[in-house]
């Protein structure tokens, strides 16, 4: 089954894909501006799920909002929420609306986010909801029933190429393959040599990856990062690089390195494409690929 | 006729360090308060801490518990879990109403005698100031 | 063991508060070790009612018993007589002798004095940590001894999560990141094969709420 996104995966060309944050609210005018300022530059825009446990408008609906205006979404789903029979329903409501590509996730615990007494469902893992993408798709749901009418996907998961210690990181990426990952979209990577160590790993399975970028906004953001999100080392030169530049003149430094990152990933040829996290500032997408050329 | 409030503090000290501070300071002829009880033991690390919260029921006025310097239990470890136990009754006294000021914990070297007076006139001084355990009054006001 | 925590002396003095006779019942297993409910703890509750109770003007009768357990009906037998002549019984047992202690004696009315936290084990002197979730499907031995379902914060079969952080779990450094454990665990072992077999979702209904077995 023919996607955009398939069709855009498959055809060798350099992804690239961004995000969009959805509001805390029905006012879905900024959403709806960031959507239309991005969806003819990307080959797709992910809709994050209440990203790090924060209440928000829903991915489906985002997605939903996507294909209105125009666009091809990447429906982001955690496990975090819902429990298996609400997950399944989500999926087939999306593919009846035109939403086929899924990013699958477990999803950040309840506690980093706006909600601290909520129940963490995580009735699922990430490689299990990939896993129940495919027996969906195979007419059969989670229960063993027949399903009156089958869904299809085009279904991703999650890698942290910077994961301390990686193996444990190495063999679960196997384990997400082996359950129908077909694309992956990384953890924000910052050191080209680790990433192309990875990639020497995962260039064994048949399965796209892109890399992540987030915009570093100032060497207090990248220091800020380093001691506090898992996964993500910035390396001392490009903080200095950050620090080092002219007062004022910081978030366009980030923009710049981004940009030069995501040039040497595709001059490289060093993975398949690169996925763009600017969540609140996704006008500057726009900047960082100017800077990358593209 | 009013009686001048004369505090009753217990104070549990052990054989090796407080005890011999003690028998010390008495050869030294040093002068201290003698509202003192001295229950002496062989480590303060037998005390419990029903043992203090019972004192303070039977009416004293002050409690401590006067063990060796830290590290230098002769039993090892008894003077530092002497000090837990400590700080946890202090903690239920409180719950219950009375002032933790009444219970301390003391680490008294064989040899420092003027530490162990200093210790017994410091605690008589804070049950005067802290007035009679209010149990007593209590006990008082049913006679 | 069952781990516990004794309530607020507060709380336990509120609930208490109408009775004039109360029977403080304490419980010789699990919250003995875990240092809540025991013997010990007996006497120092009826110590810090006794003293608060006076300081207040109350007149209280405070009765002490402890019995090896409150979870079989055997050793709740002989005191039965005896706890009867009580207002109301406060049990210093887990929730589950609470709850036999208050059928057997029926209709003397029963007080929790603890609230019950986790089946655990003793990690170090005073220190109590939760190991098991009675969840009726163990698969223990597919993780090495480490569980997944009480120590992965998010109680993961195919960890770890991207949250994982130098073997520690995104909700807190001082936490273990289970699924890093359990690597390490089948990786000394030499069955890292286990480790990449997929574990299918879990099974909630195992024990149906409220679970029964029976031995036939």
């Amino acid at each position: 089954m023919p996607t955009p996104f398939r069709d855009a995966l498959n055809s060798g060309k350099f992804m690239i894909t961004a995000e969009i944050g959805p509001p805390k609210g029905v006012n879905l005018d900024e959403m709806t501006n960031n959507i239309d300022l991005l969806k003819d530059k990307v080959d797709a825009l992910n809709v994050t799920d209440n990203q790090s446990s924060a209440m928000r408008y829903p991915s489906l609906g985002g997605c939903l909002l996507i294909k209105e205006r125009g666009g091809e979404a990447v429906l982001q789903m955690t496990c975090r929420d819902r429990n298996r029979l609400a997950l399944q329903s989500d999926l087939l409501f999306a593919y009846s609306r035109g939403i086929k590509n899924v990013l699958c996730l477990t999803g950040d615990s309840i506690t980093v986010g706006d909600h601290k007494q909520a129940k963490g469902v995580f009735d699922l893992d990430s490689v299990q909801l990939l896993k129940t993408i495919r027996t969906l798709q195979s007419g059969k749901d989670l229960g063993g029933n027949d399903l009156n009418g089958a869904p299809e996907f085009c279904a991703g998961a999650v890698i942290t190429p910077e994961a301390h210690p990686i193996e444990p990181q190495l063999h679960k990426f196997k384990k997400k393959v082996d359950a129908g990952a077909e694309f992956f979209q990384t953890q924000a990577v910052y050191d080209i040599n680790n990433l192309k160590n990875f990639m020497k790993y995962a260039r064994q399975f048949k399965v796209k990856i892109m890399a992540g970028m987030v915009l570093l906004t100032g060497a207090k953001m990248a220091q800020y990062m380093n001691a506090n999100v898992p996964g993500i080392f910035v390396p001392q030169p490009l903080i200095d690089e950050l620090a080092g530049a002219e007062k004022g003149k910081a978030l366009q430094k980030g923009i710049e390195i981004a940009g030069r990152a995501i040039k040497t990933l595709k001059d490289e040829n060093i993975c398949d494409g690169v996925h763009i996290m600017a969540i609140g500032r996704e006008k500057l997408v726009v900047d960082i690929l100017a800077a990358a050329g593209l | 006729m009013v009686d001048v409030f004369e505090p009753k503090v217990v104070a549990f000290c052990c054989h090796y360090c407080a005890y011999s501070a003690a028998d010390l300071a008495g050869s030294m002829r040093l002068e201290y308060a003698p509202n003192v009880r001295v229950v002496k033991l062989m480590c303060t690390g037998r005390v419990d801490i029903i043992h203090l919260l019972k004192a303070f029921e039977d009416g004293a006025d002050a409690v401590y518990v006067a063990g060796c310097e830290e590290g230098a239990c002769h039993f090892l470890e008894g003077n530092l879990r002497a000090k837990q136990k400590v700080a946890i009754a202090k903690r239920l006294l409180k719950e219950m109403g009375l002032e933790p000021e009444r219970l301390e914990m003391f680490h008294i070297s064989a040899s420092n005698a003027p530490l162990f007076a200093k210790a017994a006139n410091e605690m008589t001084e804070r049950a005067r100031k802290l007035g009679p355990n209010p149990l007593k009054r209590e006990i008082v006001k049913a006679t | 063991m069952i781990v516990g925590e004794r309530k607020p002396f507060d709380e336990i003095k509120d609930k208490i508060g109408q009775f004039k006779k109360v029977l403080i019942l304490g419980c010789g297993t699990c919250v003995s070790v875990c240092m809540a409910g025991g013997e010990k703890e007996v006497e120092i509750l009826a110590s810090e009612l006794r003293v608060a109770n006076k300081l207040a003007g109350k007149d209280v009768e405070i009765g002490q018993a402890t019995i090896k357990r409150q979870c079989d009906r055997e050793f709740i037998e002989p005191v039965v007589e005896n706890a009867r002549e009580y207002d109301a019984i406060l049990s210093m047992a887990c929730g589950a002798g609470v709850q036999l202690v208050s059928d057997v004696v029926a209709p003397v009315p029963i007080i929790p004095a603890l609230n019950t936290d986790f089946i655990g084990i003793t990690e170090s002197e005073g220190v109590w940590v939760e190991r098991c979730r009675a969840c009726g499907n163990c698969l223990l031995a597919e993780t090495g001894g480490v569980c997944p379902v009480t120590r992965c914060a998010k109680g993961l079969l195919n960890g770890p999560c991207g949250g994982t952080n130098n073997g520690k779990c995104e909700v807190s450094p001082e936490k273990d990141c289970a699924w890093t454990l359990i690597y390490q665990r089948l990786d000394k072992q030499g069955r890292l094969d286990l480790f990449d077999k997929y574990n299918p979702p879990r099974n909630h209904q195992a024990v149906v709420t409220p679970g029964r077995v029976t031995k036939s």
